[in-house]
């Protein structure tokens, strides 16, 4: 059976590992350059106790469903991970009902652990937390992830189990003959498939309506600050302000990178393609997290990104097969928790894919040679942080590259670099790079290492330094070589004289 | 553990002076870390002239007032380790450093020079809201892609900031055929030095955009545009000013800081204006033995006081090996006062033995004509100098003459006023 997944954000990368467990051919489809290219990156990376939605919701379920995999999973495919625990943060006797109400749902979800705490306890667990917070939801099941990685962990392994992911590929339509879908046409040509997943995140409702299902996204925009790693221990736990209806407000939490993280705000835009931050966005971030946190520190950002939920209007997942077209099963408005429910979503969808094989008799086997974790490559961090620095040597006597530091902040070695251009969904620009090894995602923002990195993607990738990227496409660093320039300026004085 | 006399780290300007001075005065067993793959610093990539007028009293290339260094270097006993990366010091001067022959490197110093220089301030630093394309970067990283690697990084710029850097870049990108289309400064005043402003900027008819700064950047991929406005006194952007410029490129020289991560890692606090480690006049930090010069420890405008400033460094680690120092009864606070943001050094800790006196690096708050720097103790004044104009982006240094020093000072106050005697209207 061939499938086709389009999107590789962690929903699609999700999908498209646990389908490789059985014999079938899978094609990756992404349009961006790398994969978790658009929200799967840029989100506050929590994986939720999941006391917020109702059981009765998909998100719920889903959600509830995952809280335990991550565990396994993150050991499987190398990603960082960490149970942190969070506290939705109370001020008064009002939010102390609410907060009973939250912990009802989750004791219902099945949640474990969740308990109410009060201010010496919360003062105990946070001392830099604001000193009115009076009571607290504490779920101890709740994580911090790098929401990158786990997607690129989730494509890594699948390839690794045959599937192919193609970057730079844009589905511009679906191939539908009698009313069922039979591939996908791109900008590289035309894939046929029995079967298509359609993951694509923002842009799933245009997909959707490609086979005549109407759905409208909403982008919800939410932006966000990342702190230096000095400040990385202001908060231990994510907190969490009281939440609205759609929102669950401007967080404070730790990055299992050791940075602090402030975010998001929430604006509805029209526009998808709109990641930009705004100045009163960002003071609007910066307000609501020192309701949490008074005492945060005004300088030490080293970055602020936004990034776009892909909400429905009934703020809920859609999951379910295409009402219009045969051999199209649909995901929309997978938004928050999106990331904290993609194995379940991907458990789900693989049912989904079984029952359509067996209704059209298709066959679709587990495999037996499933290669359930990735390789871990060599992190001088992980030696770092684990005070294991003399063990680091090992790694540089087998090869020296490791031994060459090319990111001063972060501490990033040559050879990791080079491991991020030969993975199995390879780096091919500079953000690319950075989202596997963290090189330029320090305080100095590549000002050391981005002439170094683009001399490796250069001599790895074999292309000339003017073609390197930052992000694929029109994002090239280099416009010339010296002289180049003026010399163009020269010739086209001299074309004016002789007029 | 290898055990070395000094271990300098950093070989730029001031590890290689620091090191350099120290053997002069008799010390041996000095090695220097350097994580480039090779030595001078940031000097390398500083193609332009304007360096050794004041050390050497002639006027080089960045290359050839590094090659000075590089020379003496070679023929020292110095040990020189490049493509060697600093990872972590600890207070009890043992170095973890990494390297590609060698692997991981443990290393002991009897002393240590803090030499690291500085890092420039990101885009972030300074919070412009926007998109995120390529196009945009330290105006540092632009002259290396120009002068190292060969390479310009655009056609259409705009630079943020007119510190020398972005002056001198701005120059630069002209000559290479670019089309600067402005440098913005936020502060009613070039944060550079008045001659790379005139060189620069006025000589190839780039205009400086005093008061002015960028509130957003647009361009999905590569930069597009970005809106400029002219600010208020509080630096807020005024209503109705903006508009915007197609550039390519933007260059940021939005200033320095000081490269402390390792000095944070001994432990040591941060001076809140320089950004730099508290030192005493031997440059010598909290920690006895340790050492900080340079950029490190605070921006330097002239590459010449940096090399000045190791060298007190230098000596002063060889002085503390071959126990040639004494410590004051007291020691003796140097307190801004008037018009004067910082000093370094903070402190007097140590007799002068045969110093005749100690120089004093300053930098002014507000720009002013016709002043006197006055050092005063106990209310009194000490000495003064008079100075004809003094400007925020051009360091101060007045000297301190031992003989004056007394025992019973435990606080000397540093101002910058106008000149006593004349009428101020």
């Amino acid at each position: 059976m061939q499938i086709i997944v389009i999107g590789a954000g962690v929903i699609g990368s999700a999908i498209a590992r646990e389908l490789t467990r059985y014999d079938v051919e899978i094609l990756l489809i992404e349009k961006e350059p790398d994969v978790a290219d658009g929200t799967s990156k840029a989100n506050s990376g929590i994986i939720h106790a999941g006391y917020n939605a109702d059981f009765d919701t998909l998100k719920g379920v889903m959600n509830v469903n995952s809280n335990p995999a991550f565990d396994k999973l993150c050991e499987d495919l190398k990603v960082p991970f960490e149970r942190n625990g969070s506290l939705v943060v109370g001020f008064d006797d009002d939010d102390l009902k609410k907060l009973k109400e939250k912990k009802a749902n989750g004791i219902k979800n099945g949640i474990e652990g969740l308990k109410i705490i009060e201010r010496e306890e919360i003062l105990e667990k946070e001392p830099n937390i604001n000193k009115e917070a009076k009571y607290a939801l504490y779920a101890p099941t709740a994580g911090i992830i790098s929401p990158y990685e786990l997607t690129i962990g989730y494509a890594d392994n699948a390839v690794r189990n045959g599937a192919e992911v193609l970057l730079d590929t844009q589905v511009t339509d679906l191939i539908i003959e009698d009313d069922e879908v039979k591939g996908v046409l791109t900008n590289r040509g035309e894939f046929r498939a029995d079967l298509v997943i359609n993951a694509a995140g923002l842009y799933s409702d245009r997909i959707a309506k490609m086979a005549g299902d109407q759905f409208e996204i909403h982008p919800r925009k939410g932006e966000y600050h990342l702190f230096d790693k000095v400040h990385g221990d202001i908060v231990n736990h994510t907190l969490f302000p009281m939440p609205t209806e759609t929102s669950k407000g401007i967080l404070v939490l730790p990055t299992v990178h050791g940075n602090l993280l402030i975010g998001p705000n929430a604006n509805v835009i029209d526009d998808k393609d709109d990641f930009s931050t705004t100045s009163d966005g960002l003071e609007e971030v910066f307000k609501g997290a020192k309701k949490l946190v008074p005492s945060l520190p005004e300088s030490g950002v080293i970055t602020s990104f936004s990034g776009l939920r892909a909400a429905l209007p009934s703020e809920d997942f859609h999951i379910g097969f295409s009402e219009n077209k045969k051999a199209l099963i649909n995901l929309i408005g997978i938004q928050s928790p999106g990331l904290s429910s993609a194995p379940a979503i991907a458990d789900k969808v693989v049912e989904m894919a079984e029952q359509f094989s067996k209704n059209n008799n298709i066959e679709f086997n587990k495999k037996d040679d499933f290669k359930e974790a990735n390789p871990r490559y060599p992190h001088y961090h992980h030696y770092e942080e684990n005070d294991k620095v003399e063990e680091w040597q090992e790694i540089v006597k087998q090869d020296e590259k490791y031994g060459e530091i090319i990111c001063r902040c972060e501490h990033v070695s040559r050879g990791e670099i080079i491991d991020a251009i030969n993975r199995p969904v390879p780096a091919r620009t500079v953000d690319a790079i950075k989202r596997r090894t963290r090189a330029s995602s320090g305080r100095c923002q590549a000002g050391f290492c981005g002439p170094r990195i683009l001399d490796i993607l250069s001599n790895h990738l074999k292309i000339d330094p003017l073609e390197v990227t930052k992000k694929g496409k029109g994002s090239k660093i280099l416009k010339a070589k010296s002289k180049e320039i003026i010399l163009k300026n020269l010739e086209e004085d001299s074309k004016v004289g002789d007029q | 553990m290898q055990e070395y006399n000094m271990v300098v780290i950093g070989a730029g300007p001031a590890g290689m002076a620091a090191a350099l001075e120290a053997e002069k005065n008799g010390l041996t067993d000095i090695v220097i870390l350097e994580r480039d793959e090779y030595i001078g610093g940031i000097l390398p990539q500083c193609i332009h002239n304007g360096f050794g007028l004041e050390y050497f009293g002639e006027e080089l290339t960045g290359p050839e007032y590094a090659y000075e260094f590089i020379d003496e270097l070679a023929d020292s006993n110095i040990e020189v380790l490049t493509e060697t990366m600093v990872l972590d010091v600890d207070e009890n001067k043992e170095v973890t450093a990494l390297n590609k022959e060698k692997g991981v490197l443990k290393l002991k110093g009897k002393t240590i020079v803090l030499a690291m220089g500085c890092r420039e301030r990101t885009r972030e630093n300074i919070r412009i809201p926007g998109d995120r394309p390529s196009g945009i970067l330290s105006a540092g990283t632009a002259q290396r892609y120009t002068n190292i690697e060969g390479y310009m990084p655009g056609e259409k710029v705009v630079i943020l900031g007119s510190g020398d850097i972005g002056l001198i870049m701005a120059r630069r990108m002209r000559l290479e055929g670019a089309d600067v289309k402005a440098v913005l400064e936020i502060m009613p005043f070039s944060s550079g030095l008045v001659r790379n402003k005139v060189q620069c900027l006025d000589d190839f008819d780039i205009p400086l955009k005093l008061q002015h700064t960028i509130t957003r950047i647009e361009g999905q991929e590569r930069l597009e545009r970005v809106r400029v406005a002219q600010v208020d006194e509080d630096f807020n952007p005024i209503e109705g000013t903006q508009e915007w410029i197609e550039c390519d490129t933007l260059l940021l020289s939005v200033g320095l800081i000081p490269e402390n991560e390792l000095s944070k890692a001994m432990g040591l606090d941060l001076h809140p204006v320089t950004g730099g480690t508290f030192v005493n006049e031997n440059r010598e930090t909290s920690i006895e033995g340790v050492y900080a010069a340079g950029n490190v420890l605070h921006v330097h405008d002239l590459v010449d006081w940096v090399s000045e400033e190791a060298e007190i460094a230098g000596k002063a680690a060889a002085d503390y090996i071959n126990n040639n120092l004494e410590k004051r009864a007291q020691k003796i606070e140097i307190t801004p006062a008037e018009n004067v943001t910082y000093t370094v050094p903070q402190t007097i800790e140590y007799t002068f033995g045969d110093k005749k006196f100690i120089k004093v690096f300053m930098r002014v708050t507000e720009p002013m004509e016709d002043v006197e720097v006055k050092f005063s103790a106990n209310k009194e004044e000490i000495i003064s100098y008079p100075k004809k104009i003094v400007m925020p982006g051009e360091m101060v240094t007045a000297n301190l003459p031992a003989a004056l020093v007394t025992d019973e000072m435990e606080e000397i106050k540093v101002s910058i006023v106008k000149k006593a005697g004349e009428n101020n209207g």
